[in-house]
């Protein structure tokens, strides 16, 4: 046997493995996820969830937590986690998907539709756009009223039968499973009604507004940092 | 051997080339490369450093540069350096004998100027550093064209760098750390290796017989002139 064949067949063979997936990597990694333990899934994201903040989780004391309504509404509330519970809670079932190309599927979600939640404040009839704000500073991000009140929109509380974690957005955060990830604001602290559109984080850096899943963020100009390129912060 | 009979052999080492000046610089242009791209990549990957330092629009920058950066270094390397001596070293590599198969299988057996395990770590990490790029590259594509937005260069990056960190650990062990082989970082770093270490881990590199004085490539500062040996 030729020695040098076999040094060129590893070589080879795992160039080849390597390409394989690439173009077959789903079906790969739906396989081999299957026995990933959950230890191993709290350090690496292997089975799908990658956690992307701008500035590090924020820590909120779930005790002190207000999450703030105000802008266009009658009566501007300041409601307590508790509070929150207290309201009408309903529980769904759906798939996350990150526009960087990952999934996750059959989220069991828990919270409070943004219609019950702001029938106490009171929408004034020229509030077009629901403007959030996250502690995670200065992430925000909009979405229509329309969009709130899609059936599967929600402001969740619990995620897969527990409270939310920190990096999940512990106390609440938006869910929207009609449109990419980066519209569910996470660590939410101020709900604004406004009669403008204010665009969001990632909107500002090329994303789209409407981040339809399938149907949105087609072409990205992803922008570059301008903290690295332009000396700003 | 007390430590004065240690200075005295030391004063009288004799060093043999290892490794040449471009093979070196291809070895510290990857490795700088890679600890600046694994450091950035954890940053972006791993949810417990990601949620620390944040400012993934820099981060991201500094990788893909980096990235950028690599691969036109590499591309000087060869186009500037020793090709004749990168291609034997690569034939080297790529030669996997029956010493080396025996090696491999934990019995003893005479090794190389490469043992098997750093042929096979020289072949992995090839592989891998295309690898990287490939996938790398689809990613960076993918954030800006939805139709290159696939699972499958995402996976394979992600279980690159696991492996990675895996094999540059015991890569970075026995370099610096385990006794009997952290002297080879000297051939990384000076070029050259003692000769009678040379001979105990690598011999069917340097021979059983005492190397002609211009084989050596230098001796020890303080040595004294070196006898004449009678095999030649």
């Amino acid at each position: 046997m030729n020695d040098r064949v076999l040094g060129r067949a590893a070589f080879l063979g795992l160039l080849g493995a390597g390409m394989a997936g690439i173009f077959w990597g789903k079906q790969v990694a739906a396989f081999a996820g299957r026995f990933v333990p959950d230890q191993v899934e709290q350090i690496l994201p292997t089975k799908g969830w990658r956690i992307f903040t701008i500035r590090g989780i924020p820590r909120i004391d779930p005790e002190r937590y207000r999450l703030e309504v105000t802008g266009l509404v009658e009566r501007p509330l300041n409601l307590s986690l508790a509070d929150l519970r207290s309201l009408p809670q309903v529980e769904q079932v759906s798939d996350f998907h990150c526009v960087t190309g990952w999934s996750v599927h059959d989220v069991h979600w828990r919270g409070v539709r943004f219609d019950d939640l702001l029938g106490a404040a009171g929408l004034r009839p020229e509030a077009r756009w629901l403007r959030f704000v996250s502690a995670e500073v200065p992430y925000v991000d909009t979405l229509s009223l329309e969009q709130a009140r899609f059936p599967d929109a929600m402001l969740a509380l619990d995620m897969d039968g527990k409270p939310l974690s920190r990096p999940h957005g512990s106390p609440a955060r938006v869910v929207m499973p009609q449109m990419y990830g980066y519209k569910s604001v996470k660590w939410v602290t101020t709900i604004e009604a406004r009669s403008d559109f204010v665009p969001g984080y990632w909107e500002t850096h090329g994303y789209d507004s409407d981040a339809w899943i399938g149907k949105s963020n087609f072409f990205i100009q992803e922008k570059t940092s301008d903290v690295f390129f332009r000396g700003k912060e | 051997m007390s430590r004065g009979d240690q200075a005295v052999a030391a004063s009288r080492a004799r060093y043999v080339r290892r490794f040449g000046r471009t093979e070196r610089a291809l070895h510290w242009t990857h490795a700088t490369a890679f600890f600046v791209l694994l450091g950035t990549g954890l940053a972006l990957w791993l949810p417990a450093l990601s949620t620390i330092v944040g400012r993934r629009a820099l981060v991201k920058d500094v990788h893909v540069w980096t990235a950028v950066a690599w691969a036109a270094a590499l591309v000087l390397v060869v186009a500037l350096g020793d090709r004749r001596a990168l291609r034997a070293a690569w034939r080297e590599i790529e030669t996997i004998e029956r010493d080396d198969r025996r090696w491999l299988t934990l019995r003893r057996a005479p090794q190389g100027r490469f043992n098997a395990g750093q042929k096979l770590n020289a072949i992995t990490t090839a592989a891998f550093a295309i690898l990287f790029a490939v996938s790398g590259a689809f990613l960076w594509l993918s954030a800006r064209d939805a139709r290159f937005r696939w699972e499958g260069p995402i996976v394979v990056h992600d279980t690159l760098t696991i492996l990675s960190v895996f094999l540059v650990s015991g890569h970075l062990y026995l370099a610096v750390i385990h006794p009997t082989t952290r002297h080879a970082l000297r051939g990384m770093t000076r070029g050259d290796v003692r000769e009678d270490w040379a001979r105990k881990h690598h011999p069917k590199w340097v021979g059983a017989t005492p190397l002609r004085d211009r084989e050596l490539v230098t001796s020890a500062p303080d040595a004294e002139p070196q006898p004449e040996t009678a095999a030649t």
